[in-house]
């Protein structure tokens, strides 16, 4: 499943897309502990399978919360896809 | 006595049972009551046939909300709660329906339901509900291949409608036929909030638009905003919206005249979507063995 958690308002669309497939064949989950904001956490889904969502917490604000590990114009890879060695975890901005 | 002001953006709240269907002779009996933040479904499925169901305006307390939708779809049929095996709450109070064995998302449960309502070909299903509004992707079963919810914004839900619909002083139900009466399609107004674009409808009312307009741009907008949000989510016939503004035609027509697609029409009421998926949800956990 493609997860997009965030949302789209005035001032642009900010989602964090996670492919959940690649969640499932990953035991470790090594973003999790990457993300300095706390921002991720593994969830149990509808489908009954493990699998990475952003809190709860987080949904209405990826935009400031996700902002510090990729500032404006800096190409800088951020740390949780850094980690994410099956490329589950994108973002939108 | 000053008059009461009149309620525009009311809709009205009903409950429907199927006479064909005896539910005592059903072996499973399952409910799916959907906790929206606007308005409130329960429904009741017997052997997974869709047998009797509630739509009320949500109240300020969720409990009480699911209580009386619930009480509501039961009214007339001899069934007690306690004849109910499993029961499955969804929607934003979803872990606040008293009665409910297990909860869960009403975006699961809103791909489930479409599935139920509009057949196994649908694979892209739009949910306009109160306060939010999901692109949904699912597979021939109705389980999610890929969603986006947003709900951080007014635009493109039905609380925008009704904001519309008071300050037009039209009732909410007339506002899609309304809104295709014109002769040429207006610029659409705002589609990234909703304050601004009532803003900017009273100074086109000022102007002196006819209402019929006004209610164009508006549609229009929100047909714009929640396209970009399907198009990010991927869109794959057939095509199918739910909740309470799949019955807006103003609005209907548009998206399916900027997708190029035609949305499949519905079965039942688009705004039951999720507390059926709820229902079908809770009969395949009594068929798993779950336990209340």
């Amino acid at each position: 499943m493609i997860a997009n958690y965030g949302y789209k308002d005035g001032s642009g669309d900010f989602f964090v897309i996670i492919d959940t497939d690649k969640c499932m064949e990953c035991p470790e989950k090594p973003c999790v502990a990457a993300c300095p904001e706390n921002v991720l956490e593994v969830m149990i889904d509808d489908y009954d399978d493990e699998v990475l969502a952003v809190r709860e917490a987080f949904r209405k604000k990826v935009k400031y919360s996700c902002g510090p590990c990729k500032p404006a114009g800096k190409e800088v890879v951020r740390p949780c896809h850094k980690v994410c060695a099956l490329g589950g975890i994108k973002h939108s901005w | 006595m000053a008059e009461k002001p009149k309620e525009y953006w009311r809709w009205d709240e009903y409950n429907w049972r199927n006479p064909d269907i005896d539910w005592r002779k059903a072996k499973i009996i399952t409910a799916g009551v959907d906790v929206g933040s606007v308005s409130s479904q329960a429904v009741i499925m017997a052997d997974g046939e869709l047998y009797a169901f509630a739509n009320m305006r949500t109240g300020s307390d969720s409990p009480n909300s699911a209580i009386n939708a619930m009480n509501w779809a039961l009214e007339g049929t001899g069934m007690a709660l306690s004849d109910i095996n499993f029961t499955v709450g969804t929607g934003y109070g979803r872990v606040n329906v008293p009665f409910a064995n297990k909860a869960v998302t009403e975006i699961a449960c809103h791909a489930r339901g479409a599935n139920y309502m509009y057949g196994s070909t649908v694979r892209t299903v739009l949910d306009m509900g109160g306060q939010d509004c999901k692109a949904i992707r699912i597979d021939e079963k109705g389980k999610v291949v890929s969603f986006l919810m947003n709900d951080k914004c007014a635009a493109g839900t039905g609380r925008g409608m009704e904001v519309f619909a008071n300050l037009l002083a039209v009732p909410i139900v007339e506002v899609g036929e309304m809104s295709l009466q014109v002769e040429e399609e207006p610029a659409p107004v705002s589609s990234t909030c909703v304050v601004f674009a009532k803003t900017e409808a009273t100074g086109l009312l000022r102007d002196g638009w006819p209402k019929e307009k006004v209610l164009a741009a508006y549609c229009s907008a929100m047909a714009h905003r929640v396209i970009s949000l399907l198009e990010r989510n991927g869109v794959e016939k057939d095509f199918a919206i739910t909740g309470g503004i799949g019955k807006n035609v103003g609005v209907v027509s548009r998206i399916e005249k900027e997708l190029g697609l035609t949305a499949l029409k519905p079965r039942y009421d688009t705004q039951i979507a999720g507390a059926l998926g709820g229902a079908l949800f809770a009969k395949a956990l009594v068929e798993k063995g779950t336990k209340k």
